[in-house]
């Protein structure tokens, strides 16, 4: 137990912390609304992440499910149906189906085969929904209500939705790191990392891709369901391919091969998308090269830093005990 | 709808609570400008949001004898900004104004938060029929049309000149099919082709030879920001401007300095034009040039019409802005002399008044810019006005 | 018709021949250091930039677009000595997000630089237009582009199949370090591909500014295009890029042209149109899709230029 804690103390230390926000008094919309954000987003990085760091197949169509997801909800709100325990199933079942259909086929490639194909299963899904009338197109649909649980309106608080989301993001994580961690994780990363020794075994890697495919789609049909929910508003933009860029550079920028590192990313991310666009009206000139910046030198990604810092520290005490 | 109301009447009491106390007469007015400042369509954004600062320094930085504070918020065309922003200056910067926004998905991405907070949003281009009809707000004004408008004098035109074949092409999304019905709204005569080209087309080639092969008596369309540029300059070089070019924001000062001679002699629909007669238009006209070194077009009109709007509303309520009721009717009444002449509101806060056939010239400082041809509709009311009924 | 179908299979001919300039500076740049690099888009738009600007301040298009491609170059030769050059050894994942912060970069400064509306662009002057059918003028220059793009297309093959550079290429693509131990400076070979590319890239960007408007962001478009090129084709081959060029740019464009109308054969006019219009956005993916679910390593996939 204690060697689990110390392994994964910078995750946990992340959710309490996040957790804390509104005690410590944060409570305006706007920060919580931004956090919240950040978390959903985060969430569906997770799942990603489960793919890029556990499996080794990096979607760019990953916004795809995530747009099902949102897209579920506008369509039941269409049809009069705000029940929580229908319309959230029903995301993650979209989104799940989603994944595997597309998965049957993109996982027949690999590498940056994979990568394109799933760019182009999300860009046909994004053209169809900017055609869809009835959810206004490319203009969008507005909810005017959120999702509801046995008609309690549980999701229009603040506090509620913030911990909801907390909660949720928590549960991915934890789910995803024990999935890892299970007989199915160790074959998933083991066709990553030695594909021929798995091959040998007599172990095709394909369906146990497919199920991780399924498993990640299900996950971002979650976080596209809280989104909906979060922006009240749904649209084509949820799911065009810069938003998959985006959820890939959150798991690269967090850190491949720690699971919430994802998370971290998010909210590096969104946070330092709204401080800098705020100093400046050309801020991309910063955060573009700032992105360089981190991918030269912080090879491990934002979750590998306090190691990088520790062993840094540890090398310069070392020098001067010399 | 039901639980809309419901909705409202909980959310009420709520925000009723956070109203910002009356503000002493100094304090700044603050507004949020939302316009689409980055991306192909960037040029709208510049339009409007200069617009509203020369109408603001035109009132030397007071509305309504207050300093105004303006906060600039890129909406990047991407809904999911714009709300985000806008949720920021609502709650954050607690601004007493919203006004710009360029394109209708925009505008729908954050009316709801906007207007639940009671907080009023002048639309100074994007006036979609959503907003105009059964789901009008007490809180949302509109200084620019209703878009169907634009477009329905586009029909009458084309009705009017006697063409019987038009061919038409337009982007395929929500505000190119409402263009399409706009424009069939007042054209009776047979439409021989409707093509709908994606948001993201490159080449127009291949409608161009299809305008060619099908020899219509006239065109119309509707291809905003650089869309335009590729069809306007395509069309010409193929030899095809013979044909009539009825469009609507597609050859406009937005788009004319990347056009230019492309787009000589074609036609748009507007509500204002930079040689509008009267010396505050021309005032207008000149020190917008001046300050920042192109034409404005009617979006900029549009918007320097906002500025006046609020100024005159908040001279009424002695600058106040807390007793909603008092300010609205106050805006109510657009009390204010409008770079178009005359100006009201109807009873679903957009706006009555004249449209103009305006035709591509070039000036003789060689800039090129709208030119009013003549009066199409006199004082038009949208058709959407009558369902409008504002609750509570 | 058939006046109407040539034109639409010229248009379609000459889309696929700019999507080829900037394919192949990626296909290259990607079978030779297996580097890739989304900021290839921008590299694209940076050539319209110059030459349209360049070719207003010298007052001809063609001392423009002459003028724009050592600039585009030089440019490309910055960025791998200032960027690229530290990503060379990093996995893919890292190369795809520094790459998007060049991007980022890129497109703000051209914002910056020269403001976000259109830029007016200088006509190619000297040529006139044909008459291909009857009311349609079709200006030369577009068969220009046409010609200039299978010139390119015949001169790297050249290049690569027949001179010792194009040896090295093919050789340090198959094998860098075997490559790098025969005594050759793989580096600087790397340097040279990618100066190449970029100014491939940015020589189509500077050929397409009198076709389409010159706006912030239009190198996002072609950069997804240019990769489904390569994926189709194969990626690491000329021949491949060349072929699933003008694939994609006949597939696109008399998709978009045809299949309202054949989709009016079985719906009513209004939805044949619309769903038409959606399906023609798709019909690119579809068919790489398609390819890819048959031949999953495209269709000159592991065949070496």
């Amino acid at each position: 137990m204690t060697a689990l804690l110390r392994r994964q103390a910078l995750p946990l230390a992340l959710l309490l912390a996040l957790a804390l926000v509104p005690v410590l008094g944060v409570q305006d919309g706007f920060s919580l609304g931004l956090l919240a954000r950040a978390m959903i987003l985060g969430i569906a990085a997770t799942s990603l992440s489960l793919l890029v760091g556990g499996a080794g197949l990096a979607s760019l169509g990953h916004a795809a499910a995530l747009g099902i997801g949102a897209y579920a909800v506008a369509t039941l709100d269409l049809l009069g149906i705000t029940e929580g325990a229908v319309v959230f199933p029903a995301a993650i079942l979209a989104a799940a189906l989603y994944a595997l259909l597309t998965g049957l086929v993109s996982l027949r490639t690999g590498g940056v085969h994979f990568i394109m194909i799933t760019l182009a299963f999300g860009q046909m899904v994004y053209f169809a929904t900017s055609s869809l009338s009835a959810l206004g197109g490319d203009d969008g649909y507005t909810l005017y209500g959120r999702t509801e649980f046995l008609g309690a309106r549980l999701l229009e608080g603040r506090l509620p939705f913030h911990y909801l989301c907390l909660g949720l993001a928590a549960a991915t994580w934890l789910f995803c790191s024990m999935l890892l961690e299970s007989r199915f994780g160790r074959v998933l990363r083991a066709a990553k990392e030695e594909p021929m020794r798995v091959r040998a075994l007599g172990l095709s890697p394909y369906p146990y891709r497919l199920v991780a495919m399924t498993i990640a789609g299900a996950l971002a049909g979650l976080a596209g369901a809280l989104m909906a929910n979060a922006m009240e508003f749904v649209s084509p933009a949820i799911l065009s391919w810069p938003r998959s860029a985006d959820l890939l550079f959150m798991v690269i920028l967090g850190g491949v091969g720690h699971l919430h590192g994802a998370l971290l990313g998010a909210l590096a991310l969104v946070l330092a998308e709204e401080v800098l666009s705020h100093l400046w009206d050309h801020w991309r000139l910063l955060f573009g090269p700032l992105l360089i910046l981190a991918v030269i030198f912080l090879r491990g990604g934002l979750a590998g830093l306090p190691a990088l810092l520790a062993q840094k520290l540890v090398q310069t005490l070392d020098r001067r005990a010399r | 709808m039901l639980r809309r109301t419901v909705l409202g009447a909980a959310a009420l009491p709520l925000l009723g609570g956070l109203a910002r106390p009356a503000l002493a007469q100094n304090a700044p007015v603050k507004v949020a400008f939302l316009g689409t400042l980055s991306g192909p369509a960037a040029s709208l954004g510049n339009q409007l949001r200069d617009g509203w600062l020369t109408g603001v320094k035109h009132l030397e930085g007071r509305l309504g004898g207050r300093p105004v504070e303006t906060l600039v918020l890129d909406d990047e065309l991407k809904p999911d900004v714009a709300l985000t922003k806008i949720r920021a200056a609502l709650e954050r910067d607690k601004v007493d104004f919203v006004v710009g926004v360029v394109f209708s998905n925009m505008l729908q991405a954050i009316f709801r938060p906007v207007t639940e907070s009671e907080t009023v949003l002048i639309t100074t281009n994007a006036g979609p029929s959503t907003y105009a009809g059964r789901g009008c707000n007490p809180f949302m004004f509109t200084t620019a049309y209703q878009n169907d408008q634009p477009h329905a004098t586009m029909g009458q035109v084309a009705q009017e000149e006697g063409y019987k074949r038009v061919f038409i092409l337009v982007p395929n999304y929500q505000a190119g099919k409402d263009a399409v019905n706009g424009f069939k709204s007042r054209f009776k005569g047979e439409v021989v082709d409707e093509v709908y080209v994606p948001l993201n087309q490159l080449d127009f080639s291949a409608e161009v030879a299809r305008i060619a092969a099908l020899k219509p008596d006239a065109i119309f369309t509707f291809m905003p920001g650089g869309l335009g540029v590729n069809l306007v300059r395509q069309y010409r070089q193929a030899g095809l401007a013979n044909i009539p070019f009825l469009s609507t924001f597609t050859v406009d000062e937005a788009t004319l300095p990347a056009q230019q001679d492309a787009a000589l002699g074609f036609f748009t629909a507007a509500t204002w034009a930079p040689d509008f007669p009267g010396e505050a238009s021309q005032r207008f006209v000149r020190d917008f040039e001046a300050a920042y070194n192109y034409v404005p077009g009617n979006y900029a009109a549009q918007s320097y019409d906002a500025a006046l709007l609020i100024d005159s509303a908040l001279k009424a309520t002695g600058g106040r802005t807390s007793d909603k009721p008092a300010l609205r009717a106050a805006l109510e009444k657009a009390d204010f002399p409008s770079l178009r002449g005359r100006f009201a509101f109807g009873r679903n806060h957009y706006p009555v008044q004249d449209f103009w056939l305006c035709k591509v010239v070039k000036r003789p400082d060689g800039k090129f810019a709208t030119a009013t041809v003549r009066k199409v509709l006199e004082n038009d009311t949208d058709p959407y006005a009558g369902e409008c009924r504002f609750r509570g | 018709m058939s006046g109407l179908f040539l034109v639409q299979l010229l248009n379609g001919v000459q889309l696929g021949v700019l999507l080829f300039l900037v394919a192949a500076g990626l296909t290259l740049v990607f079978g030779v250091m297996h580097f890739i690099n989304l900021a290839h888009g921008v590299q694209y738009m940076l050539g319209a930039y110059l030459a349209a600007s360049l070719g207003i301040w010298t007052g001809s298009f063609w001392l423009g677009l002459l003028l724009a491609l050592p600039l585009s170059l030089a440019a490309g030769l910055l960025l791998e000595f200032l960027v690229f050059r530290h990503l060379y050894d990093r996995d893919h994942l890292s190369q795809v997000l520094a790459t998007f912060g060049v991007i980022l970069f890129l497109d703000e400064a051209v914002r910056a630089l020269w403001g976000s509306a259109p830029l007016p662009v200088p006509q190619p002057e000297g040529l006139g237009s044909i008459v291909l059918m009857p009311g349609l003028l079709y200006p030369v220059y577009r068969l220009v582009i046409i010609g200039a793009g299978l010139g390119v297309g015949l001169l790297l093959w050249l290049l690569v199949e027949r001179t010792r550079m194009g040896m090295l290429v093919r050789a340090g693509a198959s094998n860098a370090p075997m490559v790098s131990a025969l005594g050759v400076d793989i580096r600087r070979l790397f340097t040279i591909v990618f100066g190449f590319g970029a100014m491939l890239a940015g020589f189509g960007g500077a050929l397409a500014g009198p076709v389409f408007a010159v706006v912030p962001r239009m190198g996002d478009t072609v950069l997804i295009l240019a990769f489904v090129v390569i994926v189709i084709g194969g990626i690491g081959s000329i021949r491949g890029a060349f072929l699933a060029a003008l694939l994609v740019g006949l597939v696109d464009t008399l998709g978009k042209a045809m299949l309202p109308d054949l989709l009016r054969l079985v719906l009513d006019a209004a939805p044949a149109r619309q769903a038409g219009a959606a399906l023609a956005s798709m019909l690119v993916y579809l068919l790489m899709a398609g390819i890819l679910a048959f031949r999953p390593a495209g269709l000159f996939g592991g065949v070496r230029a």
